[in-house]
């Protein structure tokens, strides 16, 4: 186990200046109930000019009227923070938030893919600094180590052999013990972690909370459990456009975006999806609602777009769109089809299951079916449009017709008997009780027909079947 | 003379036409389950990856029943079949008498447009053994288009039509005109040999 710690000193002033242009204007975060503001982070800037965290609003106006002051939202650190652990997640799926200001992830199953040390920190480096986040990396043996050690280095890895000495010339003030603790080692002499670690721990257990010897054991490497990042179960971006989209042509680029986007998602999860919703906000309607549910989870952004749009074209919109919304709660594990190495297969070829799917986005989720057998001895009621279960047929000891009218129809052509009469007589617990003599009649052109007729009468026949 | 062609690939390649021509034996073949009627067709059974047509006077005098055992071999041996705006309801129950595995039969529905899209995409994608189409006013074009997809897709497509198209030319690679009274099976037009002259009898209905 290999673990990089990532601090970010100044997260919350690089979550505002990453959204703003940038400018030598100073900035600070104000934060404290009104009738007791206080600076709570401020930029370089700032800092140049003498203005520092806790200060009161009325001393930082003092020295720098000029200054942007722009009110702490928690809100928003939460989210970066969110989003600075997804990012993480793409490397690595062992990635914890349990440090306050750090994002602690281990690497050392990553350095295959992403090669050694050097080149992978460079990369994380690069892509947080495009992300706008200001950063200390450091990669220890535990997480522990690499978040204490990122106190004091920056760009530092350390082995494990050499993890006790670089741990040992840790200041006390800098090893992350509380304000309390690091004062009462500092009083007792105790300048360096090593000192601490070489106390004996009776007595530390004794004079101090446990918490501490807690802190010296995980640093040393005992295995503490680690509450690790989950991503997100719920998949939900909107997409906002400077103006009015009124043709369904224009909505095809944003739709691309948003799908390849919850494509990449559900792709990080190792999932798919099965059903989201496209929601389209228009300036003076209501907002228009596309469901678009899938027979299987899948999670290729070119069949999720076919389908979308295929969807997206068969609906009329409430008006000109102003915003789409694509939001997918439903992410069930995604089973990839199996297919087999050495079967020849077409380019261009579908799976079944792909094929239903492009059908139905086209005719509707009705219009295709498969066909199975129940148990019921009402004709209309013998069979099912469904493909989950196919229960074997009891033993029909009469001869059923390949086709079924849906609707029966009066017999007006000129027949004789073969088979019959089939007493039909069921259902009369759900109130559609059915009482009929069927007959396989032929007509004179070889035609064999399914009829029923009154029970006990031999006419007029009903039309219901054909035997073809 | 540099265009010499070897008369016996000519022959092979089937761009010479022969009447009487001894099968090609390449593509596994699609018997019909009628020994009677596979003994007269030149690939021994439905022309594999290709457009047949079963013309019929009216419903039900046996279109199904000519089907039935070659559906049941695919969807036993799990080739998906569709079944593209049938006329009527395909009645499970005698479908499934008949030894088709419900499990892989779908049926879509639509109307005359939708089904010739949805018949053409099912064909073309590979993915099924056989896709049953009602065209009933399709043109040679609409047609053309089915047999191309057909042979894309390696499946077999059957078109259902009626008797009165027996006289217009058609891209289908068999065409069988199915008839009641007693029931028996013509062969109107088969690529690769003569058509027959004599139909061949079909078992009557199992109705009891």
């Amino acid at each position: 186990m290999r673990w990089a710690c990532i601090v970010f000193p100044h997260f919350a002033v690089d979550g505002v200046l990453r959204q703003r242009h940038p400018s030598a204007r100073p900035l600070a975060l104000l934060t404290g109930p009104a009738h007791k503001r206080t600076v709570h982070a401020v930029n370089d800037e700032a800092a140049a000019r003498g203005l520092k965290p806790g200060q009161s609003v009325q001393a930082a106006q003092a020295l720098a009227s000029d200054a942007e002051w722009v009110e702490f939202d928690a809100a928003a650190v939460a989210r970066d923070r969110e989003l600075l652990a997804a990012w993480a997640y793409a490397f690595s799926s062992h990635v914890s938030l349990v440090f306050d200001d750090a994002v602690v992830l281990e690497v050392g199953q990553s350095l295959g893919l992403f090669g050694p040390w050097p080149v992978f920190e460079r990369r994380l480096r690069q892509e947080l600094t495009d992300l706008g986040f200001r950063h200390r990396l450091v990669a220890a043996p535990n997480a522990w180590a690499a978040r204490t050690l990122a106190n004091v280095h920056d760009g530092v890895a350390v082995d494990a052999p050499h993890l006790a000495t670089a741990l040992g010339r840790v200041p006390v003030e800098a090893a992350g013990f509380d304000a309390n603790v690091a004062h009462a080692f500092a009083r007792m002499g105790l300048k360096r972690l090593a000192q601490v670690a070489a106390l004996p721990r009776d007595a530390v257990a004794r004079r101090f909370p446990p918490d501490v010897l807690a802190w010296v054991d995980a640093l040393r490497g005992r295995v503490v459990p680690l509450p690790l990042y989950q991503p997100p179960v719920v998949f939900d971006r909107r997409m906002e456009f400077d103006h009015e989209i009124e043709l369904s042509s224009g909505l095809v680029f944003p739709l691309r975006r948003l799908v390849r986007d919850l494509a990449a998602f559900v792709r990080a999860r190792d999932g798919g999806v099965q059903r989201f919703r496209l929601v389209f906000e228009h300036d003076r309607h209501a907002p228009t609602h596309l469901d678009v549910g899938l027979l299987a989870p899948e999670r290729d952004a070119v069949r999720l777009l076919d389908v979308a749009r295929h969807r997206l074209e068969r609906i009329e919109v409430n008006g000109p769109v102003r915003a789409v919304r694509l939001v997918a709660d439903d992410l069930p594990p995604f089973v990839p089809p199996s297919g087999d190495l050495f079967e020849p297969h077409a380019p261009g070829a579908l799976t079944f299951d792909q094929l239903r799917e492009r059908l139905r986005a086209r005719l509707g989720d009705a219009q295709v079916h498969g066909l199975a057998t129940d148990f019921d001895h009402r004709p209309e009621r013998a069979w099912r449009p469904g493909r989950e279960r196919n229960e074997p047929l009891a033993a029909l000891a009469e001869a059923r017709p390949g086709w079924l009218l849906e609707q029966p129809v009066p017999l007006r052509a000129r027949v004789h008997v073969l088979v019959g009469p089939e007493r039909v007589e069921s259902g009369w617990w759900d109130g559609d009780d059915v009482r009929r003599d069927y007959y396989i009649v032929e007509a004179d052109d070889g035609q064999v027909m399914w009829v029923y007729a009154a029970p006990g009468e031999r006419g007029p026949f009903m039309l219901h079947g054909y035997f073809a | 003379m540099g265009a010499v062609v070897a008369l016996d690939r000519l022959l092979a390649d089937r761009t010479v036409w022969r009447g009487n021509a001894p099968p090609r034996t390449e593509a596994p073949a699609q018997p019909t389950g009628f020994p009677a009627l596979d003994a007269v067709l030149p690939f021994g059974g439905w022309p594999p990856a290709s457009l047949s047509e079963v013309l019929t006077a009216c419903d039900g005098v046996g279109e199904l029943a000519l089907l039935w055992p070659t559906l049941a071999r695919l969807t036993a041996a799990r080739r998906p079949v569709v079944v593209v705006g049938p006329p009527y309801l395909p009645y499970a129950p005698a479908w499934h008498l008949a030894g088709v595995a419900l499990d892989h039969v779908a049926v879509v529905r639509a109307d005359e447009r939708g089904a010739l899209w949805a018949a053409e995409q099912c064909l073309r994608s590979s993915a099924c053994g056989a896709v049953l189409c009602w065209p009933a006013r399709a043109t040679d074009q609409a047609l053309r288009r089915l047999q191309v997809a057909s042979e894309t897709g390696q499946a077999l497509g059957i078109a259902f039509r009626p008797e009165r198209v027996a006289d217009n030319p058609s891209p289908a690679a068999l065409r069988l005109r199915v008839q009641g009274n007693p029931r028996r099976v013509q062969v109107l037009k088969c690529r690769g040999a003569n058509p027959p002259a004599h139909s061949i009898p079909l078992p009557p209905f199992a109705l009891s």
